[in-house]
């Protein structure tokens, strides 16, 4: 019988492969549909769900609803209103004293405390723990020591924070900064219960914070349960039971999802059912203007494209870009022609102004002339680079070209260098390789305008690729950091913004809106300024 | 055959370094994750730097390797950036993609070979013309399309099936996905099966078997197929790597968490140990693959021996 000899060890090695794989997988099934919960899409969050650690909306849905901070931006006027906060002196907008309110507890019965606020920021500073966000206590006193540029940090708490009492503490500021507590409002500043540090690994498995929810389960990856906290101390509590939020491989699925009726709440409607959407949804679909711009930002470290002279050209070129066709036909309404380097989510109040006018207005015939006048584009080409793997930067590059071409109607002057993935874009961008226009995406981490300018175009910051440097412009912004009254601090940076129209270091394209779509069991969706739903005032029939 | 099987097993081993190197060397071409991780922010060079150290980065790539083969045999396959390790990961991933394979190739092999029998028998026949009509239009149809298509109706129109996977993916949810999985593969198997049969109908032994009177059944079964199994087997055998690895689109469109979801995140993402994990273990089932064709092949036809 070799037949069956043979049988034997092929049944054998069977088994060796099958040994290497097979294990049951198996946990709680995700049917959406429990009376008074929502079900919720959502993305594996790039990073641990630490709240200095979270800079993209899938961790920061989780954390605005498991936090709140000294302050929360209102989700409908974008107003930084005291939450934990009692009161936040000070007589000369460095030294600033916080006084925390009563009553303030973690879900775990552990009272928030000035200590909280304090062990938080300082773990959030310091290098050792790898926090994406740390830049954002720099201006602290004692960030240098805890976060040196290279090397070990020589303390573990910064000198800036001293805790008063269980109910007061104080910070000190390298520099004047006006409207430094209406930054407060952002995740980074959340408080941290002390599990966070005695269990970090545990605290990871299952966050616990001070907000409306509690988790119920998290498993990575696939989902998250989060509950209703009966014993929430603060004002906004939940108005339905809890949240599911369900990991879903791609967008698309989702909505499939959500129009079969296995989903309450999308906040990312895919570009290709855009045209469906009003059929599918009618008023279930919400598309309303985040904090969010898109750029094309110039390299100006080039000098084909920052020598004296050259702003008329890139003045030229944003006067060729059809911006009104590109966001109705590509975008379908979902993005809002920018007339600045804001966003209208700021509101006029809060600095939102068309500072940009006829330069950001289609006109192919003044363009050509413009740009023709000031001797051209460099070199007769301009190629224009993003990403392409997300967010259709493919097609609307070649819709920017096309109208660019057409207005210089001298051929195809202008061409598209699509990147396969972000992290490579991202590397190419921050090691100022590229010698053409560039997109630049920009969600503000807080609805102020000093945020949509100083990250961006201050001379040396953090995230300002192309370059951009000013005197002037620099000297506004230090100017309006200084000054004590809101309304002339957001004049003082509304003067500063006309620089950026006067010199055009990058060309305002449009405002990305957040969009979501229901189902009909759900009622009181809204989205925040950064485009995440309002879980806690959404409530199920 | 002992023997046979434990040089092929020691054959793996310079093939399994030799493809995780070039993997690993492929990713590392990918360029720097780290800048990816602050998003629309430039990276704070002091926590980038920290995290690249703590990832090895900072060292060069043979380096990275040595310690990367290093840990994968004490079995840690390293840490995703979500602070998930990838040995978790994939126990999550492999299993639901396992069941989602097993659906396909059961699909594949019961109506494949059976459509390839049909037709092979009526060779030249309008069954044979219009079956080898429909493997063509199945074959030039891209997975996308059949699959939002069938998702589409099943799923939402008609609300037959649930559109969407549960994270479990138990066996009955894998159907539609398996259908949509195994459709270009069955193609295949139908057209392969039936060439073999159409040929193999006219051989000695087959004739043979008529004369001495057997039942058409048992000649069909025991004679005339298992002979013309064995280019279907290697097809499969490999279609078996390609379907693991290969289901990218088809999860993503079913919500599937499982390998194919996997690989897309960590090529997205830069994750190097995630993508370089998972390919490893997928070059291994490869290799256990084809060695499981080639055991095959002695079963099916006798004449071939492995010493």
């Amino acid at each position: 019988m070799r037949g069956a000899t043979h049988a034997k060890w092929a049944a054998c090695a069977a088994a060796v492969a099958l040994a290497a794989t097979a294990c049951g997988g198996g946990s709680d099934s995700g049917g959406g549909g429990d009376a008074g919960i929502v079900s919720s899409s959502w993305g594996d969050p790039q990073n641990p769900l630490e709240p200095a650690n979270t800079n993209e909306v899938q961790g920061g849905k989780v954390l605005d609803m498991l936090f709140r901070g000294l302050k929360r931006y209102d989700p409908k006027t974008g107003e930084a209103v005291n939450m934990l906060a009692d009161k936040i002196d000070t007589t000369d907008s460095q030294h600033f004293t916080i006084t925390l309110k009563d009553g303030w507890k973690f879900s775990n019965d552990e009272p928030v405390t000035a200590q909280s606020f304090v062990d938080a920021w300082n773990y959030a500073a310091d290098v050792r723990n790898k926090q994406n966000n740390a830049p954002f206590f720099a201006d602290i006193v004692g960030y240098a020591d805890l976060h040196p540029a290279s090397g070990e940090p020589k303390a573990k708490t910064m000198s800036g924070l001293v805790v008063k009492d269980p109910k007061t503490f104080t910070v000190a500021l390298k520099a004047k900064f006006s409207t430094w507590p209406e930054t407060l409002g952002y995740q980074a500043f959340s408080p941290l219960p002390k599990s966070f540090f005695t269990d970090h690994a545990g605290w990871l498995n299952k966050p616990v914070g001070n907000g409306p929810y509690t988790v119920d389960s998290y498993t990575k990856g696939t989902g998250m349960k989060l509950r209703k906290w009966d014993g929430y101390p603060g004002p906004d509590k939940a108005q339905n039971g809890g949240v599911d939020l369900k990991v879903y491989t791609d967008n698309n699925t989702a909505y499939t999802d959500l129009i079969s009726g296995n989903l309450d709440l999308v906040d990312d409607v895919p570009a290709q059912q855009l045209k469906n959407v009003k059929n599918d949804l009618g008023d279930r679909y919400i598309n309303q203007p985040a904090l969010i711009i898109q750029t094309l930002t110039f390299p100006l470290y080039d000098a084909n494209w920052g020598k004296a002279g050259m702003e008329k050209v890139r003045q030229g070129i944003s006067r060729a870009i059809n911006r009104d066709e590109i966001t109705r036909q590509i975008f379908r309404e979902t993005r809002t022609p920018a007339k600045d380097w804001t966003s209208p989510a700021l509101g006029d109040k809060g600095g939102f102004k068309d500072v940009c006018g006829d330069l950001c207005t289609y006109d192919p015939a003044a363009a050509k002339k413009m740009i023709q006048d000031a001797g051209g584009v460099p070199g007769g080409k301009i190629t224009l680079t993003s990403n392409v793997d997300t967010g259709s930067h493919r097609e609307w590059m070649d819709a920017v070209c096309n109208s660019i071409n057409n207005a210089l109607g001298e051929g195809p002057v202008c061409t598209v260098n699509p990147v396969g993935t972000f992290a490579d874009f991202r590397n190419q961008q921050s090691a100022y390789k590229l010698t053409g226009p560039f997109r630049s995406g920009w969600q503000a981490d807080y609805p102020l305008i000093q945020n949509f300018l100083e990250p961006l175009y201050y001379t040396g910051a953090s995230s300002n690729y192309g370059k951009f440097s000013n005197p002037e412009f620099d000297k506004l912004i230090d100017e309006a950091n200084q000054e004590s009254d809101s309304a002339k601090a957001i004049g003082k940076f509304q003067d500063a913004e006309k620089i950026l129209a006067e010199q055009m270091p990058s060309i305002p394209l449009w405002y990305q809106n957040g969009s979501a779509g229901h189902s009909e069991r759900i009622s009181d969706v809204t989205l925040n300024q950064f485009s995440v739903p309002v879980y806690n005032e959404i409530k199920v029939s | 055959m002992g023997r046979y099987v434990i040089r092929r097993l020691l054959q793996m081993i310079p093939v399994f370094i030799g493809s995780t190197f070039l993997i690993f060397f492929m990713v590392y071409a990918l360029g720097d994750p780290v800048a990816a991780l602050f998003g629309d922010k430039a990276p704070d060079p002091a926590t980038a730097a920290r995290i690249r150290k703590d990832l090895y980065l900072d060292q060069p790539l043979w380096k990275q390797y040595v310690h990367y083969m290093g840990q994968i045999f004490q079995g840690d396959f390293g840490t995703a950036f979500n602070g998930q390790s990838v040995t978790d990961l994939m126990a999550t991933a492999f299993p639901v993609t396992l069941r989602l394979t097993i659906v396909a190739v059961v699909i594949e092999v019961v109506v494949g070979i059976t459509l390839g029998v049909v037709s092979g028998l009526r060779r030249g026949k309008s069954v044979d013309t219009s079956l080898l009509v429909l493997t063509l239009i199945v074959i030039s149809v891209p997975t996308f399309v059949t699959g939002y298509l069938l998702q589409y109706l099943f799923g939402v129109k008609w609300g037959w099936v649930r559109p969407t996977v549960s994270p479990d993916a138990p066996f009955n949810e894998l159907i539609l996905p398996g259908i949509v999985l195994a459709l270009v593969s069955l193609a295949y198997v139908t057209r392969l099966s039936r060439t073999s049969i159409a040929e193999n109908v006219k051989a000695d032994y087959v004739r043979t078997a008529v004369a001495k009177g057997l039942p058409r059944r048992r000649v069909v079964t025991r004679h005339l197929l298992r002979n013309s199994l064995i280019p279907v087997v290697t097809f499969i055998g490999t279609d078996i790597g390609a379907l693991m690895g290969g289901a990218i689109v088809t999860e993503r469109i079913f919500n599937i968490h499982g390998v194919g979801y996997q690989l897309y995140q960590g090529i997205l993402r830069n994750n190097s140990p995630t993508v370089v994990g998972f390919v490893t273990i997928l070059v291994i089932v490869f290799l256990l693959a084809n060695l499981l064709v080639d055991l095959l092949y002695a079963v099916l036809d006798p004449r071939i021996r492995y010493a």
